[in-house]
């Protein structure tokens, strides 16, 4: 029973990184760039919904769309003003950019909402349980399993139906061809950077329903790990993004339980490096050949 | 003398003439006692962060890679510096300072060095933004590993534990877990700090002008040019690597027998960050820049310390600026075309001494 207790509880974890890895490999695939600042936009939407629930009185579901909202004009606003302007730079640069708008959102959100801990409010999503059998369920862990898998189907069909998810496919795969077939590249990036804020919104609020302590610092730490689970998975790859980061939750629930609770970090980072040196492409991920 | 080679040794020069000069003067003040006491507490640490700062930008500079773990070979350094000082004093009783100093900064840079030859074989066979983020993951182990490490001296031996405490009662307290290093003998001085960056320098100057420098700089610059021109890229992404995981352990034992503790969450990722904002201000590929500003940006936070809140507010934003100022093609011309005049007014007197060697 204990095991699957922790299975569970890696399972909801590992759904939680797999929305934010989502985010990171959809931005890695079209953009080729690691948006460090995602797992702050995970603090920041977390903090929306927080200040909504609980300064503005907004009901929970009104919270989290305010959050998405945000985060969503948080991530366009990003791409715009940091990123596109650097379209063409090294890579380098791109990534010292990156890390600068993190630290940048981190010390905006140190100044507006302080230092200390905030502690998430109880919600639809964080309360009771439901029993099976000889089961215990929280709510948590069953809200948070089956919206990243609402959340993987939807974005399953965006990119293989619609005409915005075609065209980022078409600028994943070749950014100058797909320009040179009318495609809006600029546009196009804009929406990733949407799509993924907003999913960072819910990821952040699901992180704090599960684990209520909210404070800037809150998302690095995952988003770190989700980059991990992107990695683990296959960068650029949707599915990928999915399976690293439900095996990831499980390795570090299971990592935390039976080796050591002060290492679970470590055993998560050890698995990104062992994965990269045996399968750098990861699991489902396509490799690539360089041309010359 | 060509005049590459020329400006070369200009550069040089200034870097150390002006480190000299800045070691006379502050020794000075020191001796006729005009220097304030907050100033005098950083000397130490000055030298370490400059320390950092001028091999990270071996690094980041001019072999092209990002390493976002040099905070995790500081504390190695810290921690193997504290622990064979300890040792020293407990097991041999050695009294000399200087000698416990010197075989302490050795041994952390040789153990730091170690440790960058070994997490550099995975890490180096993988290329930017992984081997960003894989430096990060060793930086966060390191971290957590030295979280649950226990180390004392009983009879002369040092004894090792980890993640519970089993050192025998009667031994010496080393290294205490997660409260870090304890009862360290402060023993850094200006002057130890003063000759580490001498020879710091001594050292990444003469490998970057050298011919393994222009290797590990071709293969930044084009690594498949540099590749089918014969340059082994692993070999010499590594040499670089390793010298300054080497150079960041030996800092790290200046930096941590400077207090009487070291605890780990002195050398968390935003220390990473830290120097990485110190060598991209000083500029990518520039020692002498790192060096002046990671003294520079170490002592302001003292002077200014009404604004202390927006410290590092203000470093993400300068941070963000320089790399879109720096590396936008439109706004690069906008600025080239702004500092013209003012660089053809120099370029007769000085040879253009400050530019990239």
């Amino acid at each position: 029973m204990i095991f699957l207790d922790h299975f569970l509880n890696g399972l909801s974890l590992g759904s939680i990184y797999a929305i934010i890895a989502l985010g990171y490999t959809m931005v890695y695939g079209i953009a080729k760039m690691l948006n460090f600042a995602h797992g702050d936009v995970i603090m920041v939407g977390a903090y929306i919904a927080f200040c909504g629930m609980q300064y503005w009185g907004f009901p929970p579901v009104a919270a989290i769309l305010v959050a998405m909202l945000v985060c969503t004009v948080l991530g366009i606003t990003i791409e715009g003003l940091a990123y596109r302007p650097l379209r063409q730079a090294a890579s380098l640069a791109v990534l010292i950019t990156a890390i600068g708008m993190s630290y940048l959102l981190q010390n905006a959100a140190l100044m507006i909402w302080g230092a200390n801990p905030k502690s998430f409010p109880r919600t639809f999503i964080n309360d009771g349980s439901i029993r099976i059998g000889s089961l215990n369920l929280g709510v948590s862990t069953v809200i948070t399993i089956l919206t990243s898998v609402v959340i993987m189907i939807a974005l399953t069909l965006f990119t293989s139906r619609t005409r915005m998810g075609k065209a980022m496919r078409c600028v994943s795969e070749d950014r100058g061809a797909a320009e040179l077939m009318g495609i809006n590249v600029n546009r196009t990036i804009s929406v990733t950077f949407a799509i993924g804020s907003a999913l960072a919104a819910v990821a952040g609020v699901l992180l704090c329903s599960s684990y209520p302590i909210l404070q800037p610092t809150t998302g690095s730490m995952p988003g770190i790990k989700a980059f991990t689970a992107a990695v683990f998975g296959g960068i650029g790859s949707i599915p990928g993004a999915m399976l690293g980061g439900v095996l990831l939750g499980i390795i570090e629930i299971f990592g935390r339980a039976y080796i050591s609770t002060e290492l679970g970090d470590a055993i998560v980072f050890a698995v990104l490096i062992i994965v990269l040196l045996v399968k750098p492409a990861g699991l489902l991920g396509k490799p690539m050949r360089e041309k010359v | 003398m060509t005049k590459a080679k020329r400006n070369r040794l200009i550069y040089n020069l200034v870097t150390f003439a002006l480190v000299i000069a800045a070691y006379v003067i502050l020794q000075n003040m020191i001796g006729a006692k005009t220097i304030t006491r907050s100033l005098k507490g950083q000397l130490v640490p000055i030298c370490a962060w400059i320390i950092m700062a001028v091999s990270l930008n071996l690094v980041i500079g001019f072999s092209g890679e990002l390493s976002l773990g040099h905070a995790g070979f500081m504390s190695i350094g810290a921690y193997t510096g504290a622990i064979i000082s300890g040792w020293l004093l407990n097991a041999f009783d050695m009294q000399d300072t200087t000698l416990r100093l010197v075989l302490a900064i050795v041994a952390g840079g040789i153990i730091a060095g170690i440790m960058g030859l070994l997490i550099g074989i995975p890490v180096l066979r993988l290329r930017g933004d992984y081997l960003a983020i894989v430096t990060l993951a060793f930086g966060e182990i390191i971290r957590s590993l030295v979280n649950v490490l226990y180390v004392g001296v009983a009879d002369g031996s040092l004894c090792f534990s980890f993640l519970e405490n089993r050192i025998p009662e009667t031994a010496v307290m080393l290294v205490d877990g997660a409260k870090g290093a304890v009862k360290v003998k402060p023993i850094s001085t200006f002057t130890a700090g003063f000759i580490l960056v001498l020879i710091t320098l001594v050292i990444v100057l003469n490998l970057v002008n050298s011919r393994a420098g222009r290797a590990i700089q071709a293969t930044r610059d084009n690594r498949i040019a540099a590749e089918s021109m014969g340059v082994s890229v692993t070999k010499y992404k590594m040499m670089a690597f390793v010298t300054a995981a080497m150079l960041a352990g030996m800092a790290g034992a200046l930096y941590g027998l400077n207090s009487s503790t070291v605890v780990p969450t002195q050398f968390t990722f935003n220390q990473s960050i830290n120097v990485l904002v110190f060598v991209v201000l000083g500029g990518l590929g520039n020692v002498l820049g790192s060096v002046i500003s990671a003294a520079f940006l170490t002592v302001l936070p003292e002077v200014l310390r009404e604004f202390a809140d927006y410290r590092m507010l203000v470093y993400a934003v300068v941070l963000i600026l320089v790399m879109i100022f720096t590396n936008n093609p439109l706004i690069r011309s906008l600025v080239d075309r702004a500092l013209n005049p003012v660089r053809s007014l120099f370029r007769k007197s000085t040879a253009e001494g400050g530019d990239r060697p």
